[in-house]
């Protein structure tokens, strides 16, 4: 126990520098840290939302909503067929994340299940005796539409937030349908918010003048009609439209979007399709001068111009109630694409950056008065040996923040503030153990050195134990916990590990030195 | 050479044991106490448990609490509550779920801002939807479950069982008056003072299991002595370690309270009391209940003792021996 091999007096001091070194760049501004050495690590601790600043947002992606889109697209092809086999149905629609509908001719279920199975493998087709028909989505196509609609819904938040790709921004799949996305140093969450909240489906649709839309609302919708609202209330603008549901072309084949604020009509978004959606809008345009067609968001009109004539290059120019940003949130949001599915915020905390700058004071105030108090404290009850064990205390805050600096994808946040500076209370714990077993073994009548040996020896085990106990808590908060409460779970259980470290091996390494050198009579206890 | 200027030169000779019915007794009544408000008026629960909206707001020179709670009173967002928030300038605004999805929640926060005028810096902003809150309570309450569990395990492995048995009481025994704490001082409860009962735990398990250290060796080391004085003995002997880690550790959360800022308030009064309590209970809780399912003597005599004392394989280098350190 009172004996270190060189090779270990070298591996504690060399862990001892390491910790110092890879805490240094704490010390410094980011300015000063441009004129460091490069030799020196540069990487402070990465600070978490609630210190620098920033928004955290819990988002949900609505699943059932993505599939009743699906279903819905299907459903023109179940009637395509049924059709075009001539087969007699009704009810046809969609419900329960299933297309139902029935069929007239008992006699023909068998040609209606062959027909349909055709449409789609992933569509399993269930018709009964009586004629009522179901179909759904086997698990596997389900669960795979699933995956599917997350992971582009990740890439569509990820261009609309952060479309030049250089903010700092991360954006993580959590649990089945959720997604976290932490910005840092944003001032206007609202915005942000805005953008997300949109679906982005830009639609041209044909507007069905053949009745005002009050009348198709009263009962004699024409078939593969619906009636939209107006995106804005104009008293110059209809309110609503009466539309037909076959999309001309749709926003999916849109290769470039652009606000145009040069626009004579206010401002206005310039859009490009690709070379099959440049061909489809001619030939709709062409076939179609003199009618007005509806640019749909959302299922909301933005406006109803009127084809003057056809528009064979494939661009088009969007004109409505823009505002300069609206119009410009709107070319962003159809260059990143449409969300598969609608999104929903479950949680949202933001933090201003002038809070987070306060919090950092407080916090490393306190840190700083309580790690003081903590090192006077041992001096006044151990004295020479509470120095030893404040000098360890010192390499134990060194290796922590050292650790907490190259750590990746670990943040350091005020509950881990909180952290550091109670673990600092709980490191000199060991240290307590050790100097009052070796005060013990003394009373009883050991040597000095039989004293200082026993009490590492018998502390060590009380230790350990102590130890083990803090850092089971400290594990199952970071696994349970979430946000905050993981950043205090990491310096906890971090603290734990180092203060082992640095409590028993610094501390023992400094006594065993300062008994080689000074050869004392006895123990300063 | 700097020499102690504080020195504990003699073990104490507390009867710990002829308090330990007061103890008892007091805890009881302590806990059912914060059971029974538990369940009567229940915890201030913030809005990482119980869902709504919270918005910081720093307004130039003292803030007009009246005024502003008119403003927003009008807006007819439901029950709004005002607080300051660890200075005069600064309001803590609280209000509940918007009936409307988070649409109703995001235009509710902007109603605020406008109602309440320029001037006014916002400082923080949370929004928690009511389906995240119940998967927090039950994160939450796994959490706290699971980690005592798995340090009870750990317990069961090293001691024997009825070590384990007085650990768990002394754990359960501090982490419910510390929600009785909160209860009746409606201090808000949030995910950071459920953090802090975890690290209460742990802590008040720490002590224990020092005092139980202790008490398992004496038992090896006194086989005749009466278990009273056993228990008497393994307290007094720790007791100086004992009053300087809580004396540290305090010291650490008094700073976190007393500079730590607003945020931090709860999560420090929390571990404050659970420091004080977690003491308390090791001492006369933990400590007694083992006088009452006393283990097996013999059986703790007979057990192998890992690196401990003279049969140790550390004896194997002559104790007292020069010290090395070489090089």
């Amino acid at each position: 126990m009172l004996y270190f091999a060189n090779w270990k007096i070298l591996l504690i001091c060399g862990v001892c520098a390491l910790g110092v070194l890879f805490s240094l760049p704490n010390l410094f501004a980011p300015a000063q840290l441009a004129w460091l050495p490069s030799q020196i690590p540069h990487k402070p601790v990465n600070l978490g939302l609630d210190l620098r600043g920033g928004s955290y947002l819990l988002l949900e992606v609505d699943i059932a909503a993505a599939q009743t889109e699906q279903l819905n697209s299907a459903i023109d092809n179940v009637r395509d067929a049924l059709r075009d086999a001539k087969i007699g149905y009704t009810g046809l629609n969609v419900e329960n994340n299933a297309i139902v509908f029935t069929i007239r001719d008992q006699d023909r279920i068998d040609d209606a299940k062959n027909a349909l199975a055709k449409i789609d493998q992933t569509l399993t087709v269930d018709i009964g005796s009586d004629g009522a028909g179901k179909m759904q989505f086997n698990a596997v196509a389900t669960e795979q539409r699933r995956q599917q609609a997350i992971d582009q819904s990740i890439e569509i938040i990820r261009r609309r937030i952060d479309p030049n790709g250089t903010a700092e921004v991360t954006i993580q799949r959590q649990g089945s349908d959720r997604i976290l996305v932490e910005i840092p140093g944003i001032d206007n969450p609202e915005h942000i918010k805005a953008l997300l909240g949109k679906t982005a489906k830009l639609t041209f649709q044909l507007v069905d003048q053949s009745m005002s839309p009050d009348e198709a609302k009263r009962g004699r919708m024409p078939i593969g009609d619906e009636v939209l609202q107006a995106q804005t209330d104009r008293p110059d603008q209809p309110t609503q439209y009466l539309v037909k549901r076959r999309v001309m072309v749709g926003g999916d084949m849109l290769t470039d979007a652009q606000v145009d604020l040069q626009n004579p009509s206010g401002p206005a978004v310039r859009f490009r399709f690709d070379s099959a959606g440049g061909r489809r809008f001619g030939d709709a345009t062409r076939e179609n001068v003199g009618k007005p067609f509806a640019i749909v968001l959302d299922n909301k009109v933005i406006s109803a111009p009127v084809i003057r004539e056809p528009i064979p290059g494939g661009e088009g120019i969007i004109t409505g109630n823009f505002t300069a940003q609206s119009a410009s949130d709107l070319a962003l949001l159809l260059r990143a694409g449409a969300l598969p599915a609608p999104i929903t915020i479950l949680e949202e905390r933001t933090v201003g950056p002038d809070l987070g700058a306060d919090s950092i004071h407080a916090g490393a105030f306190a840190s700083v008065v309580g790690v003081t108090l903590v090192a006077v404290f041992m001096i006044l009850f151990y004295g020479l040996f509470g120095v030893f064990a404040d000098i360890a205390l010192f390499f134990n805050l060194c290796l922590m923040l050292g650790i907490l600096s190259l750590l990746p994808n670990t943040a350091l946040t005020l509950p881990g503030i909180a952290g550091i500076a109670l673990t600092m209370g709980m490191a000199v714990d060991a240290n307590v153990l050790i100097y009052e077993r070796i005060r013990e073994e003394m009373r009883s009548g050991r040597t000095m050195l039989s004293s200082l040996e026993a009490g590492f020896r018998r502390a060590f085990g009380t230790i350990l134990d102590s130890h083990v106990t803090t850092f089971v808590a400290a594990v199952l908060l970071y696994v349970l916990g979430s946000g905050p409460v993981r950043g205090f779970a990491v310096t906890l259980g971090l603290g734990v590990l180092t203060s082992l470290f640095s409590a028993i091996l610094v501390t023992r390494l400094q006594i065993v030195s300062w008994l080689r050198r000074w050869k004392p009579k006895e123990i300063p206890l | 050479m700097i020499k102690p200027l504080i020195v504990i030169r003699r073990v104490p000779k507390i009867d710990f044991m002829r308090w330990h019915l007061f103890g008892f007794a007091f805890s009881i009544i302590l806990g059912l106490v914060s059971i029974g408000l538990f369940a009567a008026i229940g915890l201030n629960l913030g809005i990482d448990f119980k869902g709504g909206l919270l918005i910081e707001a720093k307004t130039q020179g003292p803030a007009d609490l009246s005024t502003m709670r008119s403003k927003i009173d009008d807006l007819h967002l439901g029950d709004a509550s005002l607080q300051n928030f660890g200075a005069p300038d600064e309001v803590l605004i609280r209000l509940p779920e918007q009936a409307g999805g988070d649409k109703a929640q995001e235009s509710a926060i902007t109603a605020v801002k406008q109602a309440l005028g320029p001037g006014i810096d916002y400082r923080r902003q949370e929004v928690v939807g009511p389906s995240v809150g119940s998967e927090l309570i039950r994160a939450g309450t796994l959490a706290t479950a699971l980690a005592l569990a798995a340090i009870l395990v750990y317990i069961w492995f090293r001691f024997e069982w009825q070590f384990g048995v007085g650990a768990t009481i002394a754990t359960l025994h501090d982490t419910i008056t510390t929600i009785g704490l909160f209860a009746i001082f409606r201090l808000e409860f949030n995910l950071t003072t459920l953090a802090a009962i975890l690290t209460i735990a742990g802590y008040s398990i720490n002590d224990t299991v020092v005092i139980y250290d202790r008490l398992r060796e004496a038992m090896r080391k006194y086989r005749t002595m009466p278990f009273r004085e056993l228990i008497n003995l393994a307290l007094n002997e720790t007791l100086s370690r004992t009053i300087l880690t809580v004396s540290t550790v305090a010291l650490a959360v008094l700073s976190l309270l007393l500079f730590g800022g607003e945020v931090l308030k709860g999560f420090s009064i929390a571990m404050l009391w659970g420091i004080v309590i977690g003491t308390y209970s090791s001492l006369f809780i933990a400590a007694p209940i083992i006088y009452y399912i006393q283990p097996n003597r013999r059986a703790i005599a007979r057990e192998p003792t890992s690196g401990e004392g003279e049969g140790g394989r550390s004896s194997s280098r002559p104790a007292g021996g020069t010290p090395r350190a070489g090089g």
